[in-house]
């Protein structure tokens, strides 16, 4: 299984070498990466159907439990199948929609991302995995619907779906590591055992809603819905694959693999069910006023979703059967509608419904395709979409409760999908054909046929539903659903409520279909609700967010330095107030401190007129010469208080400052009066503050006891370890000899730098 | 005399922050000098104060017989002092070379890194 998945991932990176070989004639071999696994997958229906299921274990971070374990069971086999099968179609279809595209490869190069990652997913028994294969399928979305990199609207559209499928992840991870923290191990197998343990688990309501967070952004549904129509920017193979018929079936799939260990509670039927269906009459209703073939088939599939999740919430067996054939028929008609949208979107140019018509007289093949599309979609028998409108409604009418709402719901929902497979799949080739599309020609085969084979299988499946049942829905229902009864796929149930319901729909579809135009009018009219839909009070939020984020960073990052400096200092004037304030208790010891001499009080006041000379000079030889002053005056406080030491580098160092600066002065500016004296005054307040700050923290210190533990050591070994009578000199080429050993070598850096800044010549450009 | 050196501690703190705050890069060097010194005596004053007591041991003992000023907040000082001269005498040149290439020590004028501005 492991192969299966990988196999992907390697043709994906192969293709950043190989691209230019299969960008031209030879992309139809890529169709054989999907096709071999197909039929590697079909080649497990037997023994799923003996009731085995497939394990594959590989540690990866044993440590913490996550293993690249995977399982193959009844509900996994059907998501796999659909993903090589209609991935097959898909990668052949985009060898002639896409030929000779500049970017062909890197298009074949994501798909075989995404259904590598798709396929991760859903055979993944670990959370963890899980979770970083449903982000690569976000990842692969992100770059398959912003392809056509150059227009503005694609890049937004996959900026949005990466936006909202990326939370959702997010809350998958959060609920993975909640569901593992609780069960402690990360196996869905293994969880499943300790369904009990969850249930009443005080997180259990948190881990519901993390998991519930994850399936509504994937699989669109109400409120999150809005990346979807936005998603049709990209290609129409990736609508067709990602956007319908696989990946928004992520979400679908992980409520039902979860349905038997956190599901039949009243949080989760409940919620998913006014979900369910709020999602589906609100994008039910929404695709009436849509002229866009494309935003439609967005609206309906949202729709669709919205039945699964609905189903799913109605939690029965006959609702999970319902779902599971309904994925497959969806799949089968919305796939070959997405196809057939393409075909004429490449030949005519426009996908506009109002302007399309009588594509029949030369579109024959696809007529025909379409014809059969919508008579899946809407249920007609013996297609294989009448079988599911029947579970569908088998399920809801046996509900204990509310049986006759949701029964309503669910067929007003599928009148309007009734409505939107026609409009899609049979307009267009109906009535007069415009003169404008009299040269049409038929495209490549490889672009009609797999709608058409699409179809069939629809047809085929209707009229023998048993094939269905035997080979993927029987074997996906025994894997959720515990203790199972027997239950079979049937076309023709005799007469009864269920048929009358089917009828009635069927009837109603017809008439809202002749009634009903797509015009444009309608669609400006929702075009002005948009103000308050989702999408704007995201976007809204995400702009006032922006914004503020930058008016932050603005105030705070705005690139004076000065700007930075107070605000630092400012801080820790606060700081330093806080703390010495809060328990101030300031007791000066005089009979401690030493006696004060005339020259000590000359040498401070010395030191003090030359600071407050430097600082206010107008002269900045003046100024470096004041500073040389405070320089001396600390050698006499240091030959003083006994450093000669101190006194001496002091000396030297001061010296060749001065030097130094008096050499580089002459080529510099003279003062400006740059700052406003507010400004100044401001600086000084600030300034004068946290240095008195300071001196209260020195008398402070002063009053504590001092520790000379390390004096004491140094003193007492200096001559007997290292020979050495001056303690200063002892403990800096001895003891931490090492210290200033770096220090010269930061001298001699700094060193470098000085004669490398000197000597360099710039180039004419620089000197500019 | 304690009292006083902290006072001019603060003092050259505050001379020292007051001058960092300024717009010119010359007055941005002497405020990083003044500041420097003024952590120099604040650490000077926290191995507290000896008159006339250098931490060498006397020419005919091995070890010390009587009180002596602490010699590791001189050893610390000392470092303090050499290593600040590598920065000033790097930051001087900078300042040069700067002013050459942009015609400006104003570094309000040097707050982006676009060449052109």
């Amino acid at each position: 299984m492991l192969y299966s998945i990988l196999a992907g991932f390697v043709v994906a990176i192969a293709l950043i070498f190989t691209g230019k070989i299969f960008k031209s004639k030879w992309s139809v071999a890529l169709t054989l990466l999907p096709l071999s696994l197909f039929v590697y997958f079909l080649s497990y229906i037997p023994t799923i159907q003996s009731g085995a299921t497939v394990f594959q274990s590989i540690s990866w971070i044993p440590s913490f439990g996550v293993n690249l374990s995977f399982q193959l069971d009844g509900l996994s086999l059907l998501f796999s199948l659909m993903i090589t099968g209609i991935g097959t179609l898909v990668f052949a279809y985009t060898s002639a929609y896409l030929k000779k595209h500049v970017y062909l490869d890197r298009f074949y190069a994501y798909l075989s991302l995404f259904m590598a990652a798709m396929l991760g997913l859903v055979l993944s028994d670990n959370l963890i995995s899980l979770f970083v294969f449903w982000e690569l399928t976000s990842i692969s979305s992100f770059y398959l619907i912003g392809f056509n990199n150059t227009s503005e609207a694609s890049r937004k559209s996959a900026l949005t779906a990466l936006g909202i499928t990326g939370i959702g992840g997010l809350f998958l991870l959060a609920g993975a590591l909640l569901l593992g923290y609780i069960t402690n191990s990360y196996s869905i197998v293994e969880m499943l055992q300790h369904k009990e343990l969850l249930q009443q688990h005080e997180f259990y309501l948190v881990a519901v809603v993390f998991i519930f967070g994850a399936a509504f952004t994937k699989s669109a549904q109400f409120p999150f819905h809005f990346w979807l129509p936005g998603a049709m920017k990209a290609p129409t193979p990736v609508s067709t694959y990602l956007h319908s018929a696989t990946m928004v079936k992520a979400g679908v799939y992980l409520l039902l693999r979860f349905s038997p260990t956190l599901g039949s509670t009243e949080l989760w039927n409940t919620t998913l069910i006014i979900v369910g269906a709020a999602t589906m009459l609100y994008s039910a209703f929404h695709l009436i006023f849509r002229t866009d073939l494309k935003g439609i088939l967005a609206y309906s599939t949202i729709a669709a979703l919205g039945i699964l999740v609905f189903l799913i919430g109605l939690g029965t067996q006959a609702a999970i059967t319902a779902a599971l054939v309904f994925i497959v028929v969806h799949a089968l008609y919305k796939a070959s509608l997405f196809l057939i949208t393409g075909i004429i979107d490449h030949e005519t140019g426009t996908r506009d419904i109002t302007q399309l018509a009588g594509l029949r007289k030369v579109l024959m093949p696809v007529a025909v395709a379409g014809f059969i599309a919508a008579l899946i979609s809407g249920g007609v028998p013996p297609s294989i979409g009448f079988v599911g409108k029947d579970l569908i409604y088998e399920a809801t009418l046996h509900m204990p409760n509310n049986a006759v709402l949701l029964t309503a719901i669910a067929i007003v929902t599928n009148i309007l999908l009734f409505y939107a497979g026609f409009v899609v799949g049979v307009k267009p080739f109906m009535g007069k054909l415009p003169t404008t599309f009299e040269n049409l020609h038929m495209p490549s085969s490889l672009m009609w046929v797999p709608p058409l084979l699409m179809v069939t299988a629809g047809l085929v499946f209707g009229m023998f539903p048993n094939l269905i049942e035997t080979a993927f829905v029987a074997n996906a229902v025994s894997s959720l659903v515990i203790d199972n009864e027997a239950f079979h796929l049937k076309l023709w149930h005799g007469f009864n409520t269920v048929l009358g319901l089917s009828a009635l729909t069927l009837g109603l579809g017809v008439i809202v279909y002749v009634v009903l135009k797509p015009k444009h009018k309608l669609e400006n009219f929702i075009e002005k609700l948009e103000v308050a839909s989702p999408k704007s009070i995201l976007f809204f939020l995400t702009n006032g967010f922006e914004d503020f984020s930058k008016s932050w960073t603005n105030f705070f990052q705005n690139g004076y330095l000065r700007h930075y400096i107070a605000t630092i200092v400012g801080f820790l004037v606060i700081a330093l107030a806080f703390i010495i304030f809060s328990n101030f208790d300031l007791k000066l010891d005089f009979s401690s401190f030493s006696e004060l001499t005339a020259y000590e009080i000359a040498i401070v006041l010395m030191m003090i007129g030359a600071v407050v000379f430097t600082v206010f000079t107008n002269s900045r030889l003046a100024a470096v010469a004041s500073m040389g002053v405070v320089g001396f005056a600390f050698c006499l406080l240091f030959l003083f208080y006994s450093a000669p030491d101190l006194a001496m580098t002091q000396f030297s160092v001061d010296t060749l400052t001065v030097i130094l600066f008096v050499l580089v002065l002459y080529k510099l500016p003279k003062y400006l009066h740059l700052s406003k004296n507010v400004l100044r005054l401001e600086h000084g307040i600030l300034s004068l503050t946290f240095g008195g700050l300071i001196s209260i923290l020195v008398l402070k210190v002063l009053q504590e006891d001092q520790n000379s533990e390390i004096t004491n050591f140094y003193a007492e070994n200096s001559y007997l370890l290292a020979k050495g009578k001056n303690v200063v000199n002892v403990i800096l080429v001895d003891f931490r000899g090492v210290d200033t050993l770096v220090e010269i070598s930061v001298l001699i850096v700094a060193a470098l730098g000085v004669f490398g800044l000197l000597k360099l010549r710039l180039k004419t450009r620089d000197k500019k | 005399m304690e009292i006083l050196l902290a006072i001019v501690t603060g003092i050259l703190y505050a001379a020292g922050i007051y001058m960092m705050l300024r717009r010119s890069l010359v007055k941005l060097i002497l405020g990083i000098i003044l500041l420097g010194n003024g952590v120099n005596l604040l650490i000077f004053l926290l191995g507290r104060i000896t008159k006339g007591k250098p931490p060498i041991i006397p020419e005919e003992a091995k070890v010390f017989e009587e009180l002596y000023a602490d010699p590791v907040p001189q050893a610390l000082i000392l470092t303090a002092i050499v290593i600040s001269f590598g920065l000033q005498a790097f930051a001087i040149i900078l300042v040069k070379r700067a002013y050459k290439v942009l015609g400006t020590d104003d570094l309000d004028q040097l707050n982006t890194t676009d060449e052109d501005s």
